[in-house]
């Protein structure tokens, strides 16, 4: 699987795509720091186009990279090799070369605006993390979705309606099922929802950081309670993982049940 | 070395392979002819592992295909479309399937062969199809194995290169391995076929030597005897169904 | 120890100035002074008599002086109420109390004990004690022009029902309250029925319920206080006349807590304020008639929560910085207004003939704050795309924010006040 890593990360890494990603992000960091002039109004404005276009680049991105490196995946499934340490090399190596432009592209600029010193230093940590992860998962969604469909269009329409879907209408539902609800305590309604969507737990925990004044109020004490403690962190990290690790277990699973 | 039990594939409802039972034993040139969606790509990618069939048995090298991956260190596969990573070298590219096969080649030969010695340091992407088509031969010849299976291996190749290509084969040949190749030019297949296998629909409608085809159909040349081998076996299959 | 260096020299000055009051006496309380109790020095003492407490713990039960005095501790003096009694009582004018420390005082839930008790005292200071675990630290009944300076006021309250007041005022009139830190009781500072008073210069932090509450108290001024971390910051209740200028309010965190919460006042100043996280930075319920102007309210979760029974507040000048929340309100219509501020949430703005002035007016009600007391688990929501689109449809054609609550001069940039908020 390393040789796979490898090659597709290196294959990436140069592509002009990555470059252009990188450049996208140390551009719009850039101008974030540039007009806002301060650092809340930045980490804010960083956290919007982390949670919203990092899976939608994402899910484009793969879906491209699958479908146009589609032949010299045969090529290699034709060598004695197994077909799980390809799949899996190849999305390894697309997440690596996703996170590496995006953290490179937004920590650039704002370490050399003064980050580091700044009381927002773990709001950012956090933005990078929840970034990496949200590469890592939405690659992973899209990875499996060009491998389910061999239709370009179709993979292709799947992929963005599940950005779509977790980007708004997930949100669209919560607020519905809040109001259906609203005579009994939905809580841990509303927490269970923000587990189960890696957007909205990388949105939640980051705004933990941000609004902690408003969410300090009853119900958002509890919100605050749950996300911001050990006791909800590990529950956070292990719902981020799962979402990073199911669709890579459906990958294999496709792509061993697969005609190429 | 290849050994086919009533192999059977269907894509969706399209029934693709019916029942094939094919044994490749003695070394020679094998073409797989027959019309568009008839079956070859499929039964050569089966044979490689790339398709995976619905029920019946392949033994590659006594190996069963579906058990392991590791009978593929036998078989060479030269696909149909050359496409690689953009962005790696042509040089990158051959040390890292050498890697992945974990054999040692030498492809001084083959570059020299088809003048790819200048494109070594180029990244794949600047390539032209033909130069791309060439890289893909190197790729599929680099290796020393008894078993080569070439799908449509002569669509974008230029005179020279593809006299080129054909002494590989007839080499290859002398060496006693199997060659075994999909196409479209009769010219070709009446050259240095040992063994024609026309399919049809799915199925195996002959297999024989170039005389025993002719014989067979009595037509004199390859082209028209595949037709009506072809045409006829449809109208049976017409009938039939 | 430069504090005893002071109180040596008060107590050289004191002697100084003795021979010119006539009939001034000094009395010493001490372990080796002529005097072993205080309450022996105080029962001898005259009018405008002096009387210098050396070091020692005194347990002596409640103390009452009846007569105008000076009490001095020296080289800090423990009056100890042994958890049982109220330790101090003055019912004279003139009585200046200084340099001790009080600790101990019985709690009851029948009567308010406190450290030091002044009834209907006139012209008398409390100053530089030192208030340890007290239930009431400093309580003022029916009293006028008393200095109330430099008090450190320590409890250790934990619930609003067995808790008292640090500093607690009913009925007074002119008293100023300058340079105390109260910490660890129910209200760091209360008023009731206190007119014409200053609050000014103190620090009052985790306190269980505000930080100073005013009750029906009217012209008055509070100025330059540090309030922090407490119940609420300040309540200011069914008054008028009040002047609130260059106050911190800091970390006020909680489901009822707000860095300043109004109910009926009229006629009243809020100026120059801080606001700084708070969970909500002022709520405005019945207050009529006041400005709110060169604040800054930085990052709080609501900086204003304006009710539709308030009207005619005035809004201008002041710096909403990142709050999660800048104005929200429970009602459709307005009748204050809100011009001239600056909204750092105001991404549309732009500037064509360059007057520092928005060519754009600002709403700076989001229709999202509507939702979260609609149903505060949705508060879940905060920052997520849809939230951002259903509040700039609203923005856009407002159906339930009011429509004339907006901002018509919103500024280009933050306005530099005298003070910096700080925050960056």
């Amino acid at each position: 699987m390393r040789k796979f890593i490898k090659y597709s990360f290196s294959d990436l890494v140069r592509s002009y795509w990555t470059i252009i990603y990188f450049l996208f992000f140390a551009i719009i960091s850039s101008a974030i720091l540039y007009f806002s002039a301060d650092m809340t109004k930045s980490i804010v404005s960083i956290m919007n186009v982390v949670i919203v276009l990092i899976p939608l680049v994402s899910i484009i991105f793969s879906t491209i990279y699958y479908y146009n490196s589609r032949e010299f995946t045969e090529l290699l499934l034709a060598q004695p090799i197994k077909r799980s340490s390809l799949i899996l090399g190849q999305y390894t190596g697309l997440a690596l070369s996703l996170s590496l432009s995006f953290l490179a592209g937004v920590s650039i600029p704002f370490i050399a605006g003064g980050i580091l010193a700044s009381e927002h230093f773990l709001d950012f940590l956090l933005i990078l993390l929840a970034g990496t992860c949200l590469s890592f998962s939405m690659s992973a969604i899209a990875y499996m979705t060009a491998l389910r469909h061999e239709n370009k269009i179709l993979g292709f329409g799947i992929s963005l309606f599940i950005w779509f879907f977790l980007a708004v209408l997930y949100d669209g539902l919560i607020m519905l099922l809040l109001v259906l609800f609203r005579e009994y305590p939905t809580n841990s309604l509303a927490i269970v929802m923000t587990l189960l969507n890696p957007i909205d737990l990388s949105r939640v925990s980051i705004m933990l950081g941000l609004d902690i004044s408003a969410l300090m109020g009853y119900t958002g004490a509890v919100f605050l309670k749950f996300f911001g403690t050990m006791r909800g962190l590990p529950i956070s990290l292990l719902s981020m993982l799962l979402w990073i690790l199911v669709p890579a277990y459906f990958m294999v699973r496709i792509a061993n049940k697969k005609d190429f | 070395m290849i050994e086919i039990r009533e192999l059977n594939k269907h894509y969706n409802r399209n029934h693709v392979l019916k029942d094939i039972s094919l044994d490749i034993r003695e070394p020679g040139i094998y073409a797989i002819l027959g019309p568009n969606g008839s079956g070859k790509t499929t039964l050569l990618k089966s044979i490689i592992g790339l398709v995976i069939p619905d029920n019946g048995s392949i033994n590659v090298c006594g190996t069963k295909v579906s058990d392991t991956h590791l009978y593929r260190k036998e078989v060479s596969y030269l696909p149909q479309i050359a496409r690689f990573p953009d962005n790696l070298r042509v040089f990158e590219l051959i040390k890292l399937i050498k890697e992945i096969r974990n054999t040692e080649a030498d492809e001084s030969d083959l570059l020299k062969l088809f003048h790819l010695e200048p494109e070594l340091k180029k990244r794949l992407r600047n390539l032209s199809g033909g130069t791309r088509q060439k890289v893909n031969m190197v790729l599929g010849f680099l290796f020393d194995t008894p078993l080569v299976i070439l799908d449509e291996p002569t669509v974008s190749l230029d005179p020279v290169a593809l006299g080129k290509f054909k002494k590989i084969i007839s080499d290859k040949k002398q060496q006693g391995k199997i060659i075994l190749y999909t196409t479209h030019i009769m010219s070709l297949v009446e050259e240095f076929s040992d063994k024609i296998i026309l399919l049809l629909d799915g199925k195996i409608i002959f297999k024989g030597g170039l005389k025993e085809i002719l014989d067979e159909s009595g037509e004199k040349s390859l082209e028209n005897a595949i037709s009506q081998l072809v045409e006829t076996n449809g109208q049976k299959g017409s009938i039939r169904g | 120890m430069p504090s005893v260096n002071m109180n040596r020299l008060f107590y050289i000055l004191i002697l100084l100035m003795s021979p010119l009051q006539g009939h001034s006496t000094l009395l010493e309380v001490g372990s080796d002074k002529d005097f072993r109790t205080i309450m022996e020095a105080v029962g001898l003492a005259g009018k405008g008599d002096t009387i210098l407490i050396h070091s020692g713990l005194y347990r002596e039960g409640s103390i009452d002086i009846r007569t105008p005095m000076v009490i001095l501790g020296i080289d800090d003096p423990v009056i100890d109420g042994e958890s049982t009694y109220e330790i101090m009582r003055i019912y004279a004018d003139s009585v200046t109390v200084k340099g001790i420390t009080f600790k101990d005082v019985g709690i009851s839930y029948v009567e308010d004990r406190s450290a030091i008790r002044l009834i209907k005292s006139k012209h008398s200071v409390v100053e530089s004690n030192k208030l340890v675990n007290a239930f009431f630290g400093i309580y003022l009944e029916h009293c006028r022009d008393i200095l109330v300076r430099d008090n450190t006021i320590q409890g250790n309250a934990r619930m609003e029902s067995n808790s008292g007041n640090a500093i607690h005022l009913w009925y007074c009139k002119e008293i100023q309250i300058e340079g105390n830190y109260a910490e660890g009781h129910r209200d760091g500072i209360y008023l009731e029925f206190v007119d014409n008073s200053v609050v000014k210069d103190n620090t009052i932090k985790n306190n269980l319920r505000y930080g100073l509450h005013f009750m029906f108290s009217d012209n008055d001024l509070y100025l330059n206080n540090r309030f922090e971390h407490n119940g609420a910051g300040v309540a200011v209740m069914f008054s008028k006349y009040i002047q609130m200028e260059q106050n911190d309010f800091i970390n006020n965190w909680g489901s009822s807590a707000y860095g300043l919460l109004l109910k009926e006042i009229t006629d009243s100043e809020i100026s120059n304020n801080r606001f700084t996280r708070n969970t909500t930075g002022i709520y405005a319920e019945g207050v009529n008639r006041t400005n709110i102007h060169h604040n800054d309210f930085s990052r709080n979760g609501w900086a204003l929560n304006i009710l539709g029974s308030c009207s005619d507040i005035n809004v201008h000048g002041n710096n909403f910085l990142y709050n999660s929340f800048d104005v929200s309100t429970n009602s459709s219509r307005n009748y204050n207004t809100y011009d001239g501020n600056f909204w750092s949430d105001n991404t549309n703005a732009y500037d064509l003939d360059r007057d520092g002035v928005s060519d754009v007016p600002y709403r700076p009600v989001k229709l999202f704050s509507y939702m979260i007391g609609y149903m505060q688990s949705s508060t879940i929501l905060m920052r997520s795309l849809l939230v951002d689109l259903v509040n700039y449809a609203e923005k856009v054609a407002p159906v339930i924010t009011p429509h004339n609550l907006i901002d018509n001069k919103p500024l280009m940039r933050r306005i530099e006040h005298d003070r910096d908020s700080g925050i960056k």
